[in-house]
Order: structure tokens, then sequence, then C-alpha cells
């Protein structure tokens, strides 16, 4: 574990065989999150017009609402990726910088999802109004429980940054940090086209 | 190089917080053997039950949970675990390695898995077990028809899942970045390939349940209408994802089987495996497969013709690269010197019996034919000819072969013979007749039938069989009792066998390999004493090996889930935040407080000698 941490290598998220492991392993972890969100995602759409009398996607979205939202969701994927880049020039205040907006911008897109879940629930769209209903809490939300697993884990990661700086050892945390988010980036185009766009336009 | 103090921890501490994936291997098999016993007494029970027509024993609800329980404890507590349990103890062994990739992850795979079956286990004493049959087919399993019994096993089974689906990702990062130097993938012994195959199957059909069961849970504790038709809901897709998970797994419990058979046949037969690529080939098109087939449950579900033929074609398919497999083993022994020991009995009895599973498969895979045999006791014949005369032989063959490994003491090998009998001839005695049984009407699930329309006869030998295999069972247990009281010490290398594992003494030395070995052919070992050699030539020279810390967060942490298990079931959400917030905060503990592991020096002695 005796590294030398004066000669940081360009690419500190795999210098070690420790890194090497975890990166490999996050993939996998992807990959299964994969089958995860694919079944979500089936069962969404197994039960989309299953509105069982209740209020139907066409009454519900607000299509500008949910593009203010992707749209911020998708810079804070640009911001992460300025963050590694940072990185990679072992560029420490630029790091804290760039992932400092990408906590920020995935707050506000949890609030907006708040404010946004608030809103059906007083039109009558529950877990338990219909089929449609639950299914689309429980994919919405499996992915609003994703980006706060993601901004809690970035910003820690910030505040281990600031005390133990750039080493070995917490660059490949904020590069899987990364990864993850890209994943959750992607995650909500599929919902944005699938739940929203396909449930207002048909 | 910065030297940390060796921590020195003894007894229950030492077991609480052990990374070392040999002893996480034998805590897997502690634990899983416990459930097995368990399940077995279930099974018991059911048979008791079952001897006669219109017992009164277990009727009704009793005999649900048993038949529940059953199923369910063997699947994901007893096989799987034990199978984890050699994987453990074996692959890091086979690939030269001084550890799994994550030895923390190892550990808290090993926790969920208990602390999750234990929760599931705590429902016989508070308020009933699930009684929906593993399958936990809604309507059945949803709130109007079963009580908090499905609710353990949504929460539990949940927890223990993610304990297998790390397991999962922890073997593959290990065989794919931890292998010896000169250990290519085509010189992979084949239980480590088929270690991988399953691993790979764990990590993409492990989210399928979990998402299955999610929605279960959503629908019985939070008002969800995933299932309820009257809400637009529909059982049918809990039909799939529970069998786009379900298919898999039964292929994640034989592969590991097939792995382990292909090693003892291999060694007792004293000759390489025949046809090691088409061995490896068909293992990779079997996990394939595996993930194509899911429908063949539901086949009477009313998806029309069309889906029924193609998932039929596919199922059928799946019988070309297990045949391959058998024919190999076949021609491995063929000329081969082999030595019927206890391991390779087991071994061997496993061809005959899984070939006839695999058969009743294929006829199973036929819609039209199957439309008569679904639900009826052929199927239960069916199912356990590959999970009982295939898995569970397999693991037998796989604790006889390794003890010395994990134990340093060999097997009492009459009594290993002894027990196999019972076992083996109990087994038949049990299943065969099942068969007819199904083909005569006899439905799955029951838990009486009537005199006189020719039950009797098959029931009643199928319980004598269950009574011989609990005395093959036994014998076994005594067995292991004999061996650590005063059985032999093994030697390195007790059946002259041809893999890495063999190369250092038994049972391993912390470190695995003082230095780690040079590779230089399929069967490593067996190249260096061909060449004339007593042991492996290093890779690298001598020195310190570092270790990682033990640590009690991963306990901890399962400890948190199981407590938040409770919270949920009981709508009590204070408890749920206690439990889940212990386990966050040791999440948060462990990623702050960096590792330094200490270091080890091998022992000189034993590498000279
Ligand atoms: C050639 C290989 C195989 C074929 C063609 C095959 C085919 C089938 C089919 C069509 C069914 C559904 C029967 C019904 O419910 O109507 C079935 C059930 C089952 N099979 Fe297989 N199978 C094969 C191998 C295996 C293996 C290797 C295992 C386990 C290690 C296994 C375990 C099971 C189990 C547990 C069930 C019953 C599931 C339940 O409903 O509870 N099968 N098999
Ligand atoms: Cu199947």
């Amino acid at each position: 574990m005796a590294q030398n941490f004066t000669s940081l290598p360009a690419h500190p998220e795999t210098a070690t065989l420790e890194g090497k492991n975890k990166v490999l392993a996050f993939w996998l972890f992807l990959g299964g999150e994969v089958v995860l969100f694919g079944s979500l995602f089936a069962t969404f759409i197994a039960l989309r017009t299953s509105y069982a009398g209740g209020p139907t996607g066409q009454e519900l979205f607000d299509l500008g609402l949910v593009a203010i939202a992707t749209l911020l969701l998708l810079t804070s994927s640009l911001t992460s990726v300025f963050g590694v880049q940072a990185m990679h020039r072992h560029d420490v205040a630029g790091m804290q910088r760039w992932f400092g907006i990408t906590v920020l911008l995935g707050v506000a897109f949890l609030g907006l999802e708040i404010y946004e879940f608030m809103h059906y629930y007083h039109m009558g769209h529950t877990m338990s109004s219909s089929a449609f209903g639950s299914a689309f809490y429980t994919l919405v939300g499996f992915h609003g429980a994703h980006v706060l697993g993601g901004v809690t884990w970035i910003a820690l990661l910030q505040m281990q940054l600031a005390k133990k700086g750039l080493t070995v050892v917490t660059a490949p945390k904020f590069y899987l940090a990364s990864l993850y988010w890209h994943f959750v980036d992607l995650v909500w185009v599929f919902i944005f086209t699938v739940v929203y766009l396909m449930g207002k336009v048909g | 190089m910065a030297t940390h103090a060796h921590p020195k921890r003894t007894g229950l501490w030492d077991w609480l917080t052990t990374v070392d994936h040999k002893k996480i291997g034998i805590l897997y098999l502690i634990a899983g053997g416990f459930f097995f016993l368990i399940g077995g007494l279930e099974a018991l029970l059911m048979r008791i039950q079952l001897m006669y027509p219109n017992q009164e024993i277990f009727v009704g609800g009793s005999f649900n949970q048993l038949l529940t329980m059953h199923g369910t404890t063997m699947i994901f507590l007893a096989a799987m675990p034990i199978i984890f349990a050699l994987m453990n103890a074996i692959v890091p062994l086979q690939i030269g390695a001084r550890d799994v990739a994550f030895p923390f992850l190892n550990s808290l795979g090993f926790w969920l898995f208990f602390l999750g079956g234990l929760l599931l286990n705590l429902s016989w004493f508070l308020g009933g077990a699930p009684d929906a049959g593993w399958t936990a087919y809604l309507p059945l399993s949803g709130k109007n028809y079963s009580g908090m019994g499905v609710d353990f096993y949504v929460l539990g089974l949940q927890i223990a899942g993610i304990g297998t689906w790390i397991g999962g990702i922890n073997f593959l990062v290990t065989i794919i970045n931890m292998r010896a130097p000169g250990l290519t993938f085509m010189r992979l012994p084949m239980f480590t390939w088929s270690v991988f195959v399953t691993s790979a199957l764990i990590l993409f059909a492990f989210p399928a349940i979990t998402v299955s069961l999610v929605l279960l849970m959503f629908d019985r504790l939070f008002g969800g209408a995933f299932f309820e038709p009257a809400l637009g809901g529909n059982i049918v897709i809990w039909q799939h994802l529970f069998w786009v998970f379900g298919h898999p797994e039964v292929y994640i419990l034989i592969l590991p089987a097939f792995g382990v058979i292909s090693e003892v046949i291999a060694t007792f037969s004293k000759k390489r495996i025949f046809g090691y690529s088409a061995m490896v080939f068909a293992t990779v098109l079997i996990g394939f497969l595996g993930f194509m087939v899911w429908v063949h449950h539901m086949f009477t579900v009313g998806l029309g013709p069309v889906a029924n033929s193609l998932f039929s074609i596919a199922t059928m398919l799946i019988a070309v690269p297990t045949g391959i497999k058998i024919f190999n083993w076949l021609f491995t022994m063929w000329g081969g010197q082999i030595r019927f020991t206890a391991a390779n009995l087991w071994a061997v009895g496993f061809l005959p019996t899984f070939v006839i599973g695999g058969m009743t498969g294929v006829m199973l895979s036929v819609p039209p034919a199957d439309y008569q045999f679904h639900d009826s006791y052929f199927v239960v014949a069916h199912f356990h000819y590959t999970i009982v005369g295939g898995m569970v032989f397999a693991l037998f063959a796989g604790l006889h072969y390794w003890w010395p490994k994990m134990f340093g003491k060999i097997l009492n090998e009459t009594l290993g013979k002894i027990g196999f009998w019972f076992f083996f001839i109990g087994f038949h005695l049990t299943f065969f007749p099942q068969h007819f049984l199904g083909l005569m009407g006899m439905p799955r699930r029951v838990f009486t039938f009537l005199p006189n329309q020719g039950l009797e006869l098959g029931n009643f030998i199928s319980t004598i069989g269950a009574f011989s295999m609990t005395i093959g069972t036994l014998v076994f247990l005594y067995n292991v009792i004999v061996t650590a009281t005063r059985g032999e010490k093994a030697s390195n290398d007790p059946w002259d066998a041809r893999t890495l594992e063999w190369t250092i003494s038994s049972p391993a030395p912390e470190y695995n390999f003082a230095q780690t070995p040079l590779v230089r052919g399929l069967d490593a070992f067996w190249v260096e004493k061909m060449a004339g050699k007593k042991k492996m030539t290093p890779a690298e020279p001598l020195g310190e090996i570092h270790m990682p810390s033990p640590s009690i967060l991963p306990f901890i942490m399962s400890l948190g889930l199981f407590i938040a298990g409770f919270g949920f079931m009981h709508h009590a959400y204070l408890i749920v935040i206690i439990g889940l917030g212990t386990t966050v905060v040791c999440m948060f503990l462990r990623s702050i407080y960096d590792d330094p592991g200490y270091h080890v020096h091998p022992d000189e002695e034993e590498v000279k000698a």
C-alpha cells in the first residue's frame, strides 16, 4: 500500500490492481443495472395504458417541466466529464468545481421531480390509483432514488478529496461515480422517451 | 514498506470479521449445510404425510408452508450457498490468486445471504411461513390469499439475493483480473470456467428477481396494483419476471455441478478431460441458451402457438451442448485408470441420473405433451432428477474431493461410500416412481390422495426412499465428525490431482501461494509432474504479502437490512430508518477509512520443502 503519491500517473484510476478491479466490477454492476431497469421498463410498457379509470398520461404530463428536468440532468453529465478531465490534469480545484456543479444540477432535478410527484398526487395519480400509477412511480421513483444516491455519493467523495487529496485511492472512486452518473442520465433519456413522450403523444 | 501489526482475532469474533475467502467458504458450507438439513426435514415431513392415502398429519395450510419453505430453502439457502462454499474455497486456489478481488464484499455477500435466510426462516415463529409455493404465483401470493409469510419471502429473499449478486460480480472480476501468469482462459480448469459462466448468469438473472420481489412487495405493503386485475394489473408479468430469473437460476445451480464432475472424473481417471475446448464451448452455450427459454415454464398460460413453438425449440437446443458434456465425461473415463473413491462414486452416479433428468426435460419441452405433464408429479420427478440427482450428487462429489484442501483431513472413505449408497438408492426409490404417479394423474402440490386409484404403492415407495436419503445424509454428517476428531491428516496432493490448488499445503496457508506460480499448460500441476517436478515454478521472488484487514462492517451492514426488513413488514418506519441508517453509516465508514491491510511473511520452511 505504500505507494509514492508524489508522482501520480496520468490515469490514477487504473494505476493499481485494486483500481482496475473496481473499474471492471463497476462495468459489470452497470450490466446488472441494465437488467434491473430493463425489467422495470418492460413492466411499465405492459401496464402503461392500464389506467383503470384513473388519470392518464395525456392528462398528467407537462412536457415543458420534464424538458427542463432533462436539460438539467444532461448538462450534469457534461459537467461530470469536465470533472474527470480535470482529474486527468491532476487539477483538484477544477474537480471540486465541476463535480460541485454536477451535484447542484442533480439536486435541482430532484427538486423538480418531487414537485412533479406532489402535483400528480393532487390530481389523483397515486401508487394505488391504477396499475399504470404503480408502474409509473416505481420506474420513475427508482430512477429518482438512483439520482439521490449519485448526488450523495459524489458530495461525499468531494469531502474526501478535500481531506485526502487526489491519490490512487480516491481517483478510482471519482471515475466510477462519474460512470454511474452517466448511466443514471442515460436511463433518464429512456424514461423521457418511453414514459413521457409516448405517454403524451401516444 | 509500511508494516502493520498482524491483527490477532480468535473464536467467534474471528468468524464474524473474517475476509479470508477460505474461511468464508467454510461459513457458506456451515450455513448452507444447516439450511439443507432444515429443508430436508421439511421434505421428510411432507413425504410422511404422503406415505398413505387420506392421512391427516400435515394438511392444508401447514402442508403449503412446508412445501413452500422446502423449495425456497433448498434453492436459495442450501444449493446456492453450498455452491458458493466450493467457489470460495477453491476458485482463488485454482487460478493461483492470493485472494478474491474484493475480500470485504465477499464477506458482505455471505452475511447478506445468511441474515436474509434467517429472516425468511423466522417466519415459522412469527406469524407463519410463506405458503404460496417457491414460485409465489399471483394471485395466491397476493395480500388477499396469503398472510405475513409472503412478506418474509419478499424481504428475506431480497436481502439474500443481493448477497448472491455481489458474489457473482466478485468472482467475475477475480477470474478475469487475478489469474496467475500463463493461466490463459483456455487453460482455466473446468470448475473455474463453470463458476465464471455461472457468475455471469447471476449477474444478469438476479436483477430480474430483485424487480419481481419489489413489485410484489409494493403490492403487498404499499398498496400497489401491479397484480390487481381490477385496477388494470396483470399477473402474467410476475410469471415472466420470475422465470426470466428462474430458468437461468437452474443453470446457475447445474453449471458448477458440471464443473465439479469434470474435475473429479479427470482426476480419478488419471486423464486430462476429453474435449476440453468443446467442454468450454458447451458451458458458455448452455449459459447463453439458459436465458432464452424461460417461457417453457409457461406453456400452459396461453401465450399462443407461435411463442410456445419458438421457446420449445430453444429449450430442446440445450440438450445438444449438454449431450456434448455427457459424452466427453464418458470419453474421459474410457481407457482411464479409474479409481472408485467416494468422490468418484458420486460423480459416476451423477451421470445416468442426470441423463434421466435431461431426457424428461426434453419431454417437457414439447408443448402438447407439457399440457399433460404440467403441474403433475412428472415435473416433480424431472426437476429432482436434475437438481438432486445432478447438482446435489455433484456437491457431494466436490465435498469429498476438496475436503482435504478445505480442512486438512481426508473424509473417511468407507463411511463416504456407505453414505453414497444409501443416498443413491434412496434417491431413485423416491423420485423414479414419481414419473408414473404424475402420468397416472397425481397433481403436484397436494397434501393427500385417495385410496384405490393406483397411487398407493408409488407414494409408499417414495417415502421409504426419502428415509434412505436421510440415512445417507446422516452418515455423511457422522463422517464429518469422525474425520474431524480422528481423521487422517492430508498431504498437499492426496489424490494425485492435476490443478493448482493441490500444489500448496492442506489446508491452504492464509496467503494461499507463497510465490505466485507460473502456469505452463492446461492442468498446470500435471504438466509440472510430467516434467518430473514436484512443485510449480514460481513467477516472482519470495517477499512480503499484503493482506486485507478483517472487518465487522459487513456483518453490521447486513444486520441493518435484516432489522429494516422487520420494519417494512410491520409498517414501523422508525425501525426501517434505524436499520437502513445503520447500513448507510457502515457504507460511509467503509468509504472514508481506507484499509491499510497488513503484511505477512510466507513460511520459508514450507517454500523450501
Ligand atoms: C435438457 C435440459 C432441460 C430441459 C429440456 C428442461 C425442461 C423443463 C421444462 C419444459 C419445465 C416445465 C415443466 C412444467 O412446469 O410444465 C421444467 C421444469 C423445471 N426444471 Fe427443467 N429442463 C432441463 C434441465 C433442468 C435443469 C438442469 C434443472 C436444474 C438444475 C432443471 C430444473 C427444473 C425445475 C426446478 C423445474 C420446475 C420449476 C417449477 O415449476 O417449480 N431443469 N424443465
Ligand atoms: Cu426452465
